[in-house]
């Protein structure tokens, strides 16, 4: 993996919310086409992490780089311009509207007189599910009546629709049953043949080690280590998320 | 989509029968409760009032005049409604509008006066607006104040007195005139559709309305400007009330603070039935005209059938009720 640059850099990131201290000093680089899964118990400081990437937070301190360009992910729009995008753990879908229209929420295509173009929506639409093997009845489908994993998988299908870069993904089967969970994780899987790094929070070790290449473990806010899945196992990743082993840099 | 080839017969019957299926599955009864309404309450009176004139051309085409301000009315509140918010206080705007407008008008001329009628219901809809996306309070209670504040405004303004409307191009422009050999107020009527229908359904606007109130937090991380939306829709509200008061000024070629007060039941009643959902996400303009005519008709035919003011108002009162409870029935499926 190390063998390209990275497409995401994060160097000394640190996040404060008054006196609470969310992120105390976290560094990751992402590689195109690369999983890298982020662990550790609730309020580690996780969602924050990726509200940070994605713009909704600004770090107290530390840079963000993207293929070589330090930005600053001053909002949701400016992330999103340079190719990231965010699956939320809570779904960003609007419910009662068609699944083309949840794609292109924000981004609807529209013809020369400003009218939106549905067929080439619905097409898209129809073309990306297909590749992604989402399985919906149609793209004219409302997305209250689809199944917990097909509307997972439409937010990532939308997200891969738009994400040049890097995909963030927030606990994406926390509400999901056994076999909607592998549906997901085959789509996230094929992310990787798109070239797009991904960042992925899961509570589920097996989910980890089944998909990442690597494994970030935070704990109370600090980067306990990053670990290669191969060269490690549960065992040691439970410890470094419980504090039974101390930080590497300890 | 259509991977089926050409030549073999069973998977075009497989996609022919999915197309089929998609089709009927995207067909959302709810929205077409409004037309049975409608045909039934037609049906009911053509047949017991057939003989006392209801079916006559002319009655028919006073329906559709007298409904014209409240359909306008009903397109701004499919918005409003559309995107999660409401606004009770339209019937408020459209005295103050007509009363501004003739005021202005019988001093500096019909343009001027059309202006200020216009001009004052964007005002209006602005401050509902304004403290609705910015303060962020409910629009129910900002349009509940706001509704006692310009109704106290528009009783104000003149000390509770009517203003003629003397310019007689005004009058035949948004009343009495025809153009074409239709009559003004069915331009008007066709026109506020037309243009309502298309932003609604066929421009980003329309799309973005429904979004921020389907799911308010989904549209803002997916770039929409919510508050703008909010803003906005309540400003159409107050604008399309600003028109029903030039309708109504120009139809009885006078102004009064009374204009508009018995529009809010009747409005929402006929949006609510034509199909667009009370909390926000969903919608139809044309569903929201079918209403309308549907409660135009029924108020026509309850006076011909001579029931005293207090007995229509318990009957329509409890058709509202009913047909608002299959339409809301019909949706919770
Ligand atoms: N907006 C906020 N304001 C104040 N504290 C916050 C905010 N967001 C998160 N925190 C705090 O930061 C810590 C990390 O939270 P979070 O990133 O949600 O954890 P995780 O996703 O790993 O469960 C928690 O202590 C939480 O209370
Ligand atoms: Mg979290």
């Amino acid at each position: 993996m190390s063998n390209t640059k990275p497409v995401l850099s994060l160097k000394d990131i640190q996040k404060h919310f008054g006196a609470v201290t969310a992120i105390e000093n976290f560094s990751l680089d992402i590689h195109p086409g690369e999983i890298v899964a982020l662990v550790g118990d609730n309020g580690a400081g996780k969602s924050t992490l990726i509200k940070i990437i994605s713009g909704v937070y600004a770090p107290s301190s530390g840079t963000i780089t993207i293929e070589d360009e330090t930005v600053s992910m001053a909002s949701a729009e400016i992330a999103r311009s340079h190719g990231i995008e965010v699956v939320y753990q809570d779904l960003a879908l609007a419910d009662q509207q068609s699944v083309y229209m949840n794609m292109f929420l924000g981004r609807e295509i529209t013809n020369k007189i400003g009218m939106l173009d549905r067929k080439t929506m619905i097409s898209e639409t129809q073309k990306l599910v297909d590749e992604l093997d989402v399985r919906i009845p149609s793209p004219h489908a409302t997305i209250r009546d689809l199944s917990g994993g097909q509307r997972q998988g439409v937010a990532i299908a939308r997200a891969t629709r738009w994400a040049k870069k890097v995909i963030l993904l927030d606990e994406p089967t926390a509400a999901l049953g056994v076999a909607e969970t592998a549906k997901v994780e085959e789509i996230v899987e094929s992310l990787k043949r798109r070239n797009i790094g991904v960042l992925i929070i899961s509570h589920s070790l097996d989910q980890v080690f089944r998909l990442a290449d690597r494994v970030c473990v935070l704990r109370r806010g600090q980067q306990i280590g990053i670990r290669e899945t191969a060269k490690t196992d549960k065992n040691e990743i439970i410890g470094m998320i419980t504090g039974l082993q101390q930080s590497d840099a300890a | 989509m259509s991977q089926s080839k050409p030549g073999n017969p069973t998977s075009a019957n497989a996609a022919a029968s999915r197309s089929l299926r998609q089709i009927v599955g995207r067909i959302n009864l709810q929205q077409y409760v409004v037309y049975f309404g409608f045909l039934a309450i037609f049906l009911f009176f053509a047949i017991t009032l057939g003989d006392n004139g209801f079916l006559s051309i002319r009655n028919l085409s006073n329906i559709v005049l007298q409904t014209a301000p409240a359909t306008i009315l009903a397109i701004g509140l499919v918005f409003v409604l559309s995107a999660g918010e409401i606004d009770l206080s339209f019937g408020s705007i459209v005295a103050v509008s007509a009363l501004a407008a003739a005021v202005v008008m019988n001093e500096y001329g019909m343009v001027a006066g059309i202006a200020a009628g216009m001009g004052a219901g964007l005002l209006a809809g602005a401050i509902n607006g304004t403290v609705v996306a910015f303060v962020r309070l409910p629009s129910f209670l900002v349009t509940l104040a706001t509704m006692g504040l310009f109704a106290g405004i528009a009783r104000s303004m003149t000390n509770l007195r009517s203003i003629p409307v003397l310019d007689g191009d005004f009058a035949g422009f948004f009343g009495s005139g025809s153009f074409l050999g239709i009559p003004s107020l069915i331009w008007w009527t066709v026109l506020a559709v037309a243009v309502g229908h298309f932003i609604y359904r066929e421009t980003r606007f329309g799309a973005h309305v429904l979004a921020t109130g389907d799911n308010p937090q989904a549209a803002s991380v997916s770039g929409i400007k919510v508050a703008r939306i909010r803003l906005y829709v309540l400003m159409l509200s107050g604008g399309l009330a600003g028109l029903a008061g030039l309708l109504y000024a120009g139809r009885l070629q006078a102004a009064k603070y009374t204009l508009g007060e018995s529009d809010l039941m009747t409005v929402i009643a006929a949006v609510i039935v034509g199909g667009t959902l009370l909390h926000g996400g969903r919608g139809t303009i044309i569903g929201a005209l079918i209403g309308s005519l549907m409660m135009g008709m029924l108020n026509n035919g309850l006076i011909l059938m001579g029931l005293s003011v207090s007995d229509q108002m318990i009957v329509r009162g409890l058709i509202i009720l009913a047909a608002v409870a299959v339409s809301l029935r019909e949706k919770a499926r």
